[in-house]
């Protein structure tokens, strides 16, 4: 496994100009103690710090909900809008500032039930931007419902005998929606966090990470039999692109093969080693629609970029047209508007 | 006069003439109708057009809810409406004639395709008698035309098939109204020679030249008529819809604010159209964006304002229940965005092609919360352009939403505009910053101008303002988050009050024709039937004066004063009073209202008899 995925604890990197401080807002942050925003936002000031983009072209768009406060604690141009619609937002202000780094803040409530809509027209459109959807299973600042991504029979407030719909994969939903960037972390998995944020950053195009991350007052340990230190070896698969897929501890290493049309666990060490496994590539949408269905208990849970593909941008061709129509007809004058077309004179 | 006429024509001058095409929805009648009315433009009439049409794209051919009207009016003097009654009606089949009678006057003419009023064809339209037998045309012209049979003939050799031919047939139609009225068809052949390709263009043509040449020949066409060229004043014209017009409205003022305009919208009936002409303006530094639905629609626009362009959404009443939300967000964060409602009936679908005025009541409080925003509204086609623009003054100078209402009726219908002097246009500034205005903190985003109250504008990118904005509510300066009862008050006002300062900027309310008396209060497309009826009121001597209120929020600073200054208030709207009961709750005038909800325009005789009510 390499280096990147090593779950550490680091201090800020260094940016090309900047500290992680000055992506901090002056204001208090409100998310309850223990909550998993509180990496996710500081390992994203710590990107941020490192991109060498200046902090007043970065604009971070958010919905309704816990993680939707998060513009607020970020030194940068910041728009906390109304539920569900910040794809819409965020597109709008991307096309008309195609400078602005963008990043759209996003739970799964906000993204998969009131705004399941606007994010996969986001996607389809493919509007060069970050979206980070917080995925906790639960609605927090609601007090606690069951979520789009909750289990089936989860026992919540609004669901006493249990919940009845089945949850979206957040991933399988994006790829149907004809997702260029699909990637998975964890709020506590500071490295690959960062790393993963990276990746999407440098993507051209909507780039959608999932973030599990652990809504310790309503849906407490909701990752944990995946993602905690003492399992996560045997549970979680760390993508690398043009790498085999394996994981498992030292004792038993593992690995992902093929067979047929087949997804299988294996064991590494006996009859099967490293060149038996599938090696991720993660240009292939055909491997990214068996990623995306990968799931505890069955199988590990995939982290990292599960797929990335290079297609056109909407705000790219949204401004060509503009260009186009410019080289083509000259800029448009007012006086030519208004006497287009027949007129006649009256002397 | 044609030289080599076969009879002697007998050429009748009229001031106006109203003339109703009808036919399915799939005839051609809007394409007749608006070659019609862009020829007689040019012949220099003063005219007003009306498309009434069905929301289906092709209702069931030859059935009543297929019926697809076009009526215009064309003067030589000045007019104000398409017409309360038609003098000729053009009906394509049986249900186009019993449908659209109701809209032409005793003894009018009527033009009529006897090829389509077989057993069959009667059965659609639901009759039982043949309404050219049974007495129903008694009393009117009746001109029986085989127009499918004519039509044929003319177009033979050309190697169309039988449903090509049938489409050639409103061509045939308007080549003897063309006749009929003294046109140049020159407009309508070069029209249709940019428009068809071969062989349609020839069936076209000659299909054209045979209706003029059939009404030259017969001899149920005994004369025609002359509506000399109105004395407009002297300029420069065009026919304009007011679509168009406000689409140019819009675009004009982004460019003399300088800054882009994102139009984001949704589909919706007749909104649309704005959508098609705007994305023809892209070299005007216009975007369009076709939005997945009417709420990201205008979420868009408002992410396009607060990213620095001027926000713009269109649609009509069921998408402006949907933009609720997003509205009130922009009230919030005080951005320029435009909400454009082309209204119609309503409620829920309703009459998605009929017009109403039925939304002016969610204009004003179709938002949660103390969310007040700007209003305004056009009154016809060509004023659709000067409204256009001012919403974009309005925005931009007063940081605030504007809500600019019109409805199908100006929307679709048209009318010569005299084209503005594009140099008498004051330019429109913007709340644009780039500097901190707290050098030794952090921006204050809302820190207000004096006099309108409107805040500054700090576009991401510009470095040293970055900041925070959102739908939570806002510490007063700072934009923070803040839950102070206190603050919660003081920006609740300061948002109202920014609203109503907006009266100090805009010009004080008109008041047409007689000083006292009875005075007319409407607002929207009810200004031609009104107008008309003043005018005539005044000319008989009546105590009529007549307001047509452009600004619906904040109202004109006299407007109170001058509804105090007459006897009685009467307030026509196609709704059930939703002016009044803003006027009568805030100015405390007890008005007296006149309701229409019937999809159609006021007629002037409408307003006439409700004006002698209360003299």
């Amino acid at each position: 496994m390499s280096d990147i995925y090593e779950n550490e604890v680091e201090g800020p990197e260094e940016g090309v100009n900047y500290s992680k401080k000055d992506f901090m807002s002056d204001q208090t942050i409100r998310w309850c103690p223990g909550c998993g925003d509180y990496s996710i936002l500081s390992q994203t000031q710590t990107v941020m710090s490192t991109l060498g983009i200046p902090k007043e072209k970065i604009a971070v768009i958010s919905g309704i909900g816990c993680s939707s406060r998060f513009p607020y604690y970020m030194n940068t141009y910041g728009f906390h809008t109304i539920h569900g619609r910040a794809p819409a937002f965020a597109t709008g202000a991307k096309c008309v500032n195609e400078d602005l780094s963008t990043w759209v803040i996003t739970g799964d409530g906000d993204s998969l039930s009131i705004g399941g809509n606007h994010l996969a027209h986001l996607l389809r459109r493919n509007v060069d931007l970050q979206l980070l959807l917080f995925n906790n299973r639960i609605y927090g600042l609601t007090k606690g419902q069951y979520s789009p991504t909750s289990e089936v029979g989860k026992l919540t407030k609004s669901s006493p005998m249990g919940s009845l719909d089945r949850p979206f994969m957040p991933l399988q939903f994006a790829l149907g929606s004809g997702a260029t960037f699909l990637a998975r972390s964890v709020d506590v998995y500071a490295k690959p966090l960062r790393a993963t944020l990276k990746a999407a950053e440098a993507h051209k195009g909507t780039s959608l990470v999932e973030i599990y991350q652990n809504c310790n007052i309503f849906n407490d340990l909701a990752f944990d039999e995946v993602v905690n230190r003492k399992v996560k070896d045997e549970r979680v698969l760390f993508l690398e692109h043009g790498k085999p897929m394996t994981f498992g501890s030292s004792d038993s290493p593992k690995g992902l093969r093929l067979v047929g049309t087949r997804i299988e666990v294996i064991e590494l060490g006996g009859e099967f080693s490293e060149s038996d496994c599938l090696v991720h590539d993660e240009t292939n949408s055909l491997l990214a629609s068996i990623l995306v269905q990968l799931d505890f208990p069955e199988f590990p849970v995939p982290m990292g970029v599960l797929y990335k593909v290079e297609k056109p941008t909407y705000n790219e061709a949204f401004n060509a047209q503009i260009d186009a129509a410019l080289e083509k007809r000259g800029k448009g004058n007012l006086k030519e508007l208004i006497y287009s077309g027949q007129t006649w004179t009256v002397e | 006069m044609g030289v080599g006429s076969s009879m002697q024509k007998e050429v009748i001058n009229k001031e106006s003439v109203t003339i109703c095409f009808a036919g399915d929805s799939g005839d051609g009648m809007q394409v007749t109708g608006t070659q019609f009315t862009n020829t007689s433009a040019l012949a220099g009439n003063d005219l007003a057009s009306f498309p009434d049409f069905p929301a289906e794209i092709r209702a069931p051919a030859g059935t009543r809810a297929g019926v697809s009207g076009f009526q215009l009016q064309f003067s030589s003097v000045d007019i104000f409406t398409p017409g309360d009654e038609a003098d000729v009606l053009v009906a394509m089949n049986p249900a186009a004639l019993v449908a659209s009678m109701i809209k032409l006057r005793k003894g009018g003419t009527i033009i009529v395709n006897t090829d389509k009023f077989s057993e069959r064809d009667l059965a659609k339209a639901d009759l039982e008698e043949n309404p050219l037998e049974d007495g129903t045309v008694e009393g009117y012209e009746v001109i029986q035309v085989p127009l499918g049979t004519l039509v044929k003939a003319s177009v033979e050799g050309l190697g169309l098939g039988a449903k090509e031919v049938d489409r050639c047939k409103n061509f045939f139609a308007l080549g003897m109204a063309y006749w009929m009225y003294e046109r140049d068809s020159t407009f309508t052949k070069t029209w249709i020679e940019g428009k068809f390709k071969s062989p349609y263009k020839e069936a076209n043509l000659k299909a054209l030249e045979a209706g003029h040449a059939y009404a030259e020949t017969v001899e149920v066409f005994q004369r025609s008529y002359e509506v000399p060229a109105a004395t407009l004043q002297p300029g420069t014209y065009r026919n304009i819809s007011g679509t168009a017009g406000m689409a140019m409205g819009l675009t004009a003022g982004a460019n003399l604010a300088e800054r882009r305009l994102f139009y984001g919208t949704y589909p919706i009936t007749p909104a649309s159209d704005t959508l098609h002409a705007l994305a023809k303006y892209k070299h005007y530094d216009v975007t369009t964006f076709q939005a997945e639905d009417e709420i990201a629609a205008v979420c868009s626009a408002i992410g396009a304002a607060w990213a620095g362009a001027i926000g713009v959404t269109g649609t009509s009443g069921p998408g402006l229940a949907l933009k609720g939300e997003g509205i009130g967000l922009a009230v919030m964060i005080e951005l320029p965005l435009i909400v454009l409602d082309v209204q119609r009936g309503g409620p829920s679908t309703g009459l998605p092609t009929k017009t109403e005025q039925s939304d002016l009541t969610m204009a004003y409080y179709g938002r949660n919360g103390e969310a007040p925003m700007a209003i305004i509204s056009a009154s016809t086609p060509a004023d659709c352009f000067d409204v256009g623009m001012e919403a974009v003054r309005i925005a931009l100078e007063h940081m605030t939403p504007v809500m600019v209402l019109t409805d199908g009726y100006i929307s679709n219908g048209s009318e010569p505009w005299k084209l503005p002097d594009v140099d008498s246009f004051a330019p429109i500034s913007t709340r644009i910053v780039t500097e901190n205005n707290n050098p030794d903190g952090n921006f204050l985003p809302y820190v207000r101008d004096e006099k309108t109250l409107a805040r500054p504008w700090a576009i991401p990118g510009t470095p040293g303002l970055e900041h925070r904005v959102g739908g939570l509510e806002k510490q007063d300066l700072t934009g923070n988050v803040s839950y102070d009862p206190q603050n919660h008050e003081k920006m609740c006002r300061l948002r109202q009050e920014k609203v109503e300062r907006i009266a100090d900027f805009i010009p004080e309310q008109e008041v047409f024709g007689s000083e006292e008396g009875v005075l007319v209060l409407a607002w929207g497309s009810t200004y031609g039937a009104v107008r008309q009826a003043v005018i005539k009121a005044n000319a008989q001597g009546k105590k009529v004066g007549h307001a047509h209120v452009r600004y619906l929020n904040p109202f004109p600073k006299n407007l109170k004063e001058i509804c105090e200054r007459y006897d009685r208030v009467l307030i026509p709207e196609m709704n059930l009073g939703q002016l009044s009961n803003r006027i009568r709750s805030q100015f405390f005038i007890d008005a007296q209202e006149l309701h229409k909800l019937q999809g159609q325009p006021f007629k002037v005789a409408e307003i006439t008899e409700a004006i002698d009510k209360l003299l």
